[in-house]
């Protein structure tokens, strides 16, 4: 078969056919009803209809639910698994796939598209903030496009701890896949409709509220909030259901004789962000059907003309909206965490707590959302709770920082690039954590809420508890994947750009809000004296989005090299590099018993895990 | 070199990081200008915690940098390092310490707080009203005068209440650190004592649409007997019918009497775009609706557009932002001027009158 008919009839083209139908008709379906009632032709509710069923157009087009109606119908169907005959291996990557190495590679891509995307989103505003007064975008395009940044880089965060948790988590306990292979590819497949729609939502007139949306100024935005509303909205299936995909795969998977605290690092943290996906999803998906029902069939919720509240949407919003910060940055600090022992040579210096202090953060991540809330209005009594209970995130995540120096005091270091990636994310999360209790503190608050210090601040967690770790993962585990070594030396050079890049962004961004930038504002004002600041972030930002170009270069090109790395390179002792790479069809070709601790580097003759003898008669 | 030794050079490294990281912080985070007596509280918070985060921050660096450059794996060495897997008497100490500076540090910030929102003597009140996008001032206490500049009197307490037309927006005035939001249907408070007279600016720090960036007002503190004069001169009516309609046009214009916030707020008299069209050579220019009809801007134009803001918007522009009672507003404020002076005063033609004149 040919490469453009794989291409043409796979899951992809077919998905993006069913989209385009299902919207088409969900538009004609509203119309041909107002007709008929005597309505004049209107474009949102048409629209937002379409959206929403174009997602289910995409998705029997893809065809991610094809088993699932054939069990409806009674018939059974066996899980597929293999690279179907007479096509390419590749042409499974463009195709509804069971296996879970596969869904998660389609993760990763995916995620490295979006982020892309977001990064020339940014680079363009970037470019127009680089000196004051307005060179070459207006107020509208510049709204759409750091709404957009915010949102698309949010959908390429999940999709990339999608990645991580799929790919490795089935890996690290000895699991054949995950629990449910199709619910698993639902999780991923839905996640491509929601980002074309958010994508389509920028093209349709775009909107001006930021990620956040609040009303009443979403009440009153162009049409692309709807599809912005609907995009976020319908991402969020993905994460419940991969949330509870991957509970239950750690609860009933997991190899002989690994008990909880045995398990390696990175499966606590991945059980600890799908807790949180699992149920503060809903809080948000309330929130923003209300807004999407507010503006298209007129019912009260925020608006206060007719006697709602708009803090009501703020409350929701953040109900969700910020464990799930804690979502984007957990299961980074696991890999941080996870790598940290193989490239010191020692074990992982107090296992429990950093276990622990991950479900700590998470449960505590529920009890601090108001906290963006300090200047919204709300009363005095809930500002002063809100600032304890923000600063006691402090102490889990305090729990982190000393154990990895515990781990690396003494060790016997390395500085390959994963190990580089792993110091340059401890190093940013550390400019975003110490940058954090001034924020918690609400009179120093009232100074920086919704200034370019908060854009400094949560630009430094996110890239050190995720980018940075996110990219250690991708070299660290490329050549588990592919079976091939990325180029070291290009490896070195994405790290020596990027890291002090973005300390030069970061702090200046930071500086620029103290010194009085707001947030959001498409221009500034000369007199406040940050203009040289800005200039110098920009050129940060565009030696980063340089940099990670490097990246894919590298592990593009390394990719379809003819040489093949060393089973373990990293020397590590988790039960995936025990294994031949790439990793076969159903992992392990016989079953493993964990006899010892996952990290007891240094201890001779101790092993973490044993391969069972072959079953007899084979 | 012993295990001794390797704490002791850390401590050292941390000792310096923390004074470097200070002084660096200090050096590309400068504070503007304190103006308000909040800003004097705030201010030292924001020095004790710059010496937190340069502390937090070198205590962290420098044994990971120390580490890093001691704790080097020599390339032919195939052996683990020591087998130490934690120590829990550490790991209690690392956690308990913090949780006694987070709860002084609770504590610390929530009786600032406390002082900071509580009502002050002799408190003077002025109601905001921020909308899409511009701010205007009301003073209930200096009857009535409405401002689309924030004119305050040094060294007096003030408290803001303040309300949205539309959406969210945030009051903030760097110099005076305190920021609210601003929430359509729900009165919100801010209290501040300006205590340095100068220029500074409110800017609006909550998005609020299109024109977010340039929702800003003029805010200048004053003396008390400057504030004093300025009361008077805005709320002293002067005598319309000695006036010109020229210079009447251009006192509704800057609503320097009147019951409005201003055409100021939107519309430029120097070619600057804001929310609405420049007034700069407006009379009798051609402009291009937004349905993409042209006309050009005449009497009939220019009354049609005060009484109907919305019927013929110029391309570029927005509806819904101009507010559509200035008919009745200006109805209002005509009898008032019929009763006092026994002249009959058109406003809109005063306004138009001093449009003829903005040509550049």
């Amino acid at each position: 078969m040919g490469t453009g008919k794989i291409i043409l009839t796979s899951s992809f083209t077919r998905g993006i056919i069913g989209q385009a139908v299902f919207a088409a008709l969900g538009i004609a379906f509203i119309n041909v009803i107002r007709a008929a009632l005597g309505l004049e032709a209107t474009l949102e509710p048409g629209v937002v209809f379409g959206a929403l069923i174009s997602v289910i157009g995409f998705l029997l087009g893809a065809g991610v639910f094809t088993d699932w109606i054939k069990w409806i119908g009674g018939q059974k169907t066996p899980l597929r698994h293999g690279t179907p005959a007479g096509k390419p291996e590749w042409s499974r990557y463009l195709n509804v796939d069971y296996n879970h190495k596969v869904i998660g590679i389609q993760y990763g891509i995916t995620s490295v598209i979006i982020l892309l995307v977001g990064g020339i989103f940014a680079i363009t505003f970037r470019l127009e903030l680089a000196q004051p007064g307005m060179q070459f975008l207006d107020n509208d395009a510049y709204n759409t496009l750091f709404s957009g940044h915010g949102i698309v880089m949010i959908a390429s965060i999940l999709l990339g701890v999608g990645a991580m948790v799929n790919y490795l988590v089935p890996l690290m306990i000895g699991a054949p896949d995950m629990a449910f292979p199709r619910l698993n590819a639902f999780s991923y497949w839905v996640a491509v409709p929601s980002a074309i729609l958010i994508l389509a939502g920028m093209a349709v007139g775009g909107w001006d509220t930021g990620w956040v949306a609040y009303p009443p100024l979403s009440l009153r935005a162009p049409l692309g909030v709807q599809l912005f509303l609907l995009g976020f909205y319908m991402n969020g299936f993905s994460s419940i259901a991969g949330a509870i995909n991957l509970l239950v795969t750690v609860a009933t998977m997991r190899a002989k004789g690994m008990s909880l605290f045995r398990m390696p690092i990175f499966v606590w943290a991945a059980i600890a962000t799908a807790l949180i996906q699992f149920t503060a999803t809903q809080t948000v998906g309330v929130s923003l059907t209300m807004a999407v029902a507010e503006r298209v069939i007129g019912l009260n919720f925020f608006d206060p003309v007719g006697g709602g509240n708009p803090l009501l949407y703020q409350h929701l919003f953040w109900f969700y909206s910020h464990p799930v910060v804690y979502v984007f940055v957990l299961p980074g600090l696991g890999v941080i965490s996870e790598l940290l022992p193989v490239f010191s040579r020692k074990p992982l210096f107090g296992y429990k707590w950093i276990a622990l202090s991950s479900l700590g953060i998470a449960l505590l991540g529920f009890l601090v959302w108001a906290h963006h809330m300090f200047v919204a209005g709300m009363p005095n009594s809930l500002r002063y709770a809100f600032m304890l209970s923000t600063m006691f995130v402090a102490i889990p995540t305090g729990v982190k920082f000393f154990s990895w120096v515990g781990t690396m005091w003494e060790g016997k270091l390395s500085f390959e690039t994963p190990m580089l990636f792993v110091l340059g994310a401890i190093s940013v999360f550390l400019i975003g954590g110490v940058t954090g209790p001034i924020l918690a503190n609400v009179p120093t608050d009232l100074h920086l809420h919704d200034t370019y210090w908060i854009v400094g601040h949560f630009h430094a967690t996110m890239f050190g508890g995720f980018i940075f770790p996110f990219f250690a993962a991708l070299y660290y585990w490329f050549p588990k994947i592919t079976g091939r070594m990325y180029k070291e030396s290009l490896g070195k050079l994405h790290f020596w750009l990027m890291t002090p890049a973005f300390w030069v962004m970061s702090l200046g961004q930071m500086s620029a809000g103290i010194m009085g930038m707001r947030r959001r504002i498409a221009d500034y004002d000369p007199a406040l004296g940050v203009a040289n600041t800005q200039m110098l972030v920009t050129i940060a930002g565009l030696v980063i989005g340089w940099s990670v170009l490097i990246m894919v270069y590298n592990l593009v090109s390394s990719a379809r090299s003819q040489e093949m790395a060393a089973m373990n390179p990293w020397r590590s002792r988790s039960p995936e590099w025990q294994i031949p790479s790439p990793v076969p069809e159903f992992n392990y070709d016989v079953p493993f018993e964990v006899v010892g601790d996952p990290y007891d580097y240094g201890l001779s003759d101790s092993e973490y895990i044993r391969m069972m003898p072959a079953p007899s008669g084979d | 070199m012993n295990k001794q030794k390797h704490y002791y050079a850390v401590a050292g490294l941390v000792v310096i990081g923390t004074i470097v990281s200070y002084i660096f912080l200090q050096a590309i985070y400068p504070l503007p200008k304190a103006a308000s007596a909040e800003a004097k509280t705030i201010d030292f918070m924001f020095d004790v915690y710059f010496g937190l985060i340069a502390f937090m921050f070198a205590l962290i660096m420098a044994f990971i940098l120390y580490a890093s450059f001691v704790f080097r794996r020599q390339p032919d060495d195939t052996e683990d390092a020591a087998h130490i897997h934690g120590n829990t008497t550490l790991e209690i100490i690392w956690t308990v310490l913090p949780v006694i500076l987070v709860i002084g540090l609770g504590v610390w910030g929530a009786l600032e707080f406390r002082g900071l929102v509580s009502a002050k003597e002799n408190e003077m009140v002025i109601n905001v009203t921020g909308q899409q996008w511009s701010w205007s001032f009301e003073y209930p206490e200096q009857e009535d005068i409405v401002s689309a500049q924030l004119f305050l009197p040094v060294n007096r307490p003030i408290v803001l209440k303040m309300n949205s037309e539309d959406v969210l927006h945030s009051f903030w005035v760097p110099e005076f650190r305190v920021k609210q939001d601003l929430v359509p249907g729900y009165e919100q408070e801010l209290r501040f004592e300006p205590t340095v007279i100068g220029r500074y600016k409110v800017r609006c720090a909550e998005i609020c649409g299109k024109d977010h960036t340039t929702m800003l007002a003029d805010v200048q503190v004053v003396s008390e007997s400057d504030f004093a004069a300025w009361v008077e001169e805005r709320s002293a009516r002067p005598a319309y019918a000695d006036l010109t309609p020229v210079e009447r046009g251009e006192l509704w214009y800057n609503a320097a009497t009147g019951d409005w916030a201003g055409c100021v707020g939107c519309h430029s008299v120097d070619g600057a775009v804001r929310a609405g069209p420049t007034w700069l050579d407006i009379y009798g220019r051609t402009e291009t609706l937004t349905d993409g009809a042209t006309l050009t801007v005449d009497d009939t134009y220019i009354r049609q557009s005060i009484q109907e803001p919305n019927a013929q918007i110029v391309e570029g522009f927005n509806p819904n932002i101009m507010p559509q009672d200035y008919v009745e507003r200006f109805t209002a404020v005509q009898a008032e001027i019929l009763a006092d002076e026994g002249v009959e005063i058109d406003i809109i033609a005063d306004l138009i009158a001093f449009m003829q004149t903005l040509e550049e």
